[in-house]
């Protein structure tokens, strides 16, 4: 623990700071645990989040990496593969695509191909999403690319507490994870997160509003402006906002649970909507949960269209009104 | 001037064509058990890769990619490691990965469709890798992760003139030039990508020549005489694993040979390039050219030689015979391995495809 940690068992951090807490005290647990990437050393990251960890670590921990994201993602594969615990620092979602073969065809596949004599125990960290008026192809959100891939854990957090447990759990799992953190929201709000490290399970998600007459899910920057939404709406409609955390494997059991509760559900993601998530959610409580179905299950998304430069971002992401909107017209179907 | 500090335009040479020792070259020195192992090794190399053509043929294996020609740099490459040093290979180096203690009848496997092949378990052998020039980060990767550990191991990456094109391939040898990794890079230049001649790779003279601009050496090296590739990447390992002065710990070694047979079973080498090519390369033969010199040297005679023939037959028979007769996976190891715990999907989809195998029968089943 840092001497600032010291001081108190919790500290109010904003998610960028809670991510930066997970990996310091990941890699004061284990020597295995290294950070690699472009501008994580000295600079602490574009984003800060990796700030003040070369100083503590040194630069054989926390690598500055020559600018090249099949690189940065192939080199880490090999470095798992022989024993240490790389988590490579992608710097925006919008630039991965160099590293996507990499990802696919040998980090998800490591495992199944050696039979289990090989696992990849990475973290890919990557800001995603809209809305922090940046240039072109750094507002992306394609986390169906990688919930598509077998082999591979998909995790977004969407609150300070969530992306330290999350972190962590996703740097200790012996298998590869890709890790999306929306950047809309880094620095949105303050949580008190404890301390010490701690764990917050894969593959659960939380309940962030319990209601009975809709459940919304969701997950990352969309679970805050849903949350929004929900306290809009509350007095004319009692909505339930299931916060996903884990989008690969998904909580099937708590989704269905919460839909069997309300009989009416819709998916919030800022992705497009064709080939997005909200599709398979929504396949899967067919599958599950038909017959307590009341309304068809809204898609509140963003546009199938190529994410527009910021003048027109708002217009594209989904926010409260939007969201509002789209669960009246389940509730009032 | 050492072997590697050499112009990468000069190629490192020891036998000539007809096995023999050219004028001023350094032979190195081997025992006489370790030639006589690499050439059995190379010769089981050539009579396994005529026998897997040949079960394609027959319908008893699918689709294999040949390596005839190039034995000479795979054993010779190597015999240059130390046990404990690592291979990481594509998907031609069925004699190097034999070298490296892997069993003929798990290659096999492995292109018999049976994933269990491809495990190499026990030896330091990474999984054959399809993808193009993409196992190449992993290489740097893993000899990285040895450093950091403080180890003094050393990592061979195979692959051929087409992953020379790939992005892989620059940021992979990008890396290793930037922190100085123990890596031996080795390029299996064979002429050809498929169909696409060597020329068409690159406007570089040659493909050595490259690693001038990751800031380590490079040199090209008669790839058909196992002695001048033994010589080089001995070299290249030993510095990877105790660099001197300002020297960069990676090499890249340009092995310059000929793929005689096609791309693939799939392939036919005909329509892209011309017999006499292919009667050219031969003469440059790596086997009769190293049973020569170990003929001039007294190491060998027809005798032995014979003893030598009937042996690898065998032992290639008894791969065949192993890899025919181990059962098929159980269709439900698809299942496995997805993830170290099997996610609540995966498991419930296994649990279905049970269920209808049980409902139907396999034979009903793959109608």
């Amino acid at each position: 623990m840092s001497t600032q940690n010291q001081q108190s068992a919790t500290e109010d951090l904003t998610l960028v700071q809670a991510v930066r807490d997970g990996l310091y005290g990941e890699m004061e647990r284990s020597e295995d645990v290294i950070v690699m990437g472009e501008d994580v050393g000295k600079n602490g990251g574009v984003f800060r989040a990796t700030e003040g960890l070369y100083e503590e670590f040194g630069g054989d921990r926390v690598i500055d990496t020559p600018l090249a994201e099949s690189g940065i993602v192939g080199t880490a594969i090999g470095m798992a593969a022989y024993g240490l615990r790389p988590v490579p620092e992608i710097q925006f979602m919008g630039f991965i695509y160099p590293a996507f073969d990499q990802i696919v065809s040998h980090a998800a596949r490591l495992r199944t191909r050696s039979r289990g004599r090989f696992s990849c125990p990475m973290v890919v960290r990557a800001p995603y999403g809209g809305g922090i008026r940046a240039p072109e192809h750094h507002s992306e959100s394609k986390e169906a690319f990688f919930v598509h891939e077998p082999g591979l854990k998909v995790v977004v957090p969407s609150t300070p507490t969530d992306a330290k447990g999350l972190l962590a759990s996703a740097i200790r799992d012996p298998d590869p994870v890709v890790f999306l953190e929306p950047k809309l929201i880094y620095r949105a709000f303050r949580e008190e997160v404890a301390d010490d490290t701690y764990t917050t399970p894969l593959g659960e998600a939380a309940v962030r509003r319990e209601g009975s007459d809709v459940s919304v899910f969701t997950w990352g920057a969309m679970a805050y402006r849903t949350l929004e939404a929900a306290e809009e709406l509350a007095g004319e409609i009692d909505v339930e906002v299931v916060d996903l955390r884990t989008l690969s494997p998904l909580d099937t059991d708590t989704i269905v649970e919460s839909f069997k509760k309300t009989g009416r559900g819709a998916v919030v993601h800022e992705a497009p909507k064709t080939g997005g998530l909200a599709g398979e959610i929504t396949a899967t409580i067919q599958e599950e949960a038909l017959l307590y179905q009341e309304a068809p299950i809204k898609r509140i998304t963003g546009f199938d269209t190529p994410f527009p430069l910021y003048a027109l971002e708002d217009y594209y992401l989904p926010e409260a009104t939007r969201i509002a909107d789209g669960i009246r017209d389940v509730v009032n179907y | 001037m050492s072997t590697l500090q050499r112009d990468p335009d000069k190629r490192v040479q020891v036998l000539d064509e007809e096995g023999r020792v050219r004028d001023g070259a350094t032979v190195p020195e081997l025992e006489e058990d370790e030639l006589i192992e690499m050439y059995r090794e190379m010769k089981i190399g050539r009579h396994f890769d005529q026998r897997a053509v040949s079960l394609q043929r027959q319908g008893r294996m699918g689709t294999f990619p040949p390596m005839s020609g190039q034995e000479g740099a795979q054993v010779g490459s190597v015999h240059a490691l130390a046990e404990d040093d690592w291979l990481i290979p594509s998907y031609r180096e069925h004699a190097g990965v034999y070298s490296s203690g892997v069993e003929l009848s798990e290659t096999l496997r492995y292109w018999m469709g049976d994933e269990r092949g491809n495990q190499m378990d026990g030896q330091p052998v990474f999984p054959s890798t399809v993808p193009i020039a993409t196992q190449i980060p992993h290489a740097t990767g893993m000899a990285w992760a040895s450093k950091l550990k403080g180890e003094d191991r050393v990592f061979m990456c195979y692959f051929g003139d087409g992953a020379t094109s790939e992005g892989d391939f620059h940021e992979g040898l990008n890396f290793a030039g930037v922190f100085d990794t123990p890596s031996v890079f080795f390029c299996n230049n064979n002429q050809w990508a498929i169909s696409v001649p060597r020329e068409r790779q690159t406007a570089a003279q040659t493909i050595a020549q490259k690693a001038t601009a990751y800031g380590f050496e490079g040199v090209q090296v008669d790839g058909m005489d196992p002695l001048a590739v033994y010589q080089v990447t001995e070299a290249a390992v030993e510095k990877a694993r105790e660099p001197t002065g300002e020297d960069r710990r990676p090499t890249l070694i340009e092995a310059v040979q000929y793929r005689f047979g096609a791309h693939t079973t799939a392939d036919d080498p005909s329509v892209y390039r011309d017999d006499d090519e292919v009667e050219q390369w031969k003469r440059r033969d790596p086997i009769p050219r190293f049973e020569a010199y170990l003929r001039s040297e007294g190491l060998l005679d027809a005798e032995r030689i014979d003893a030598i023939t009937a042996e690898i037959e065998s032992e290639v028979d008894d791969a065949i015979t192993a890899a025919e007769s181990t059962d098929r996976p159980d269709p439900s190891e698809m299942f496995e391995h997805v993830h170290s715990e099997t996610p609540d999907r995966v498991a419930d989809q296994r649990e279905a495809f049970e269920r209808l195998r049980d409902r139907h029968g396999d034979e009903e089943l793959l109608e």
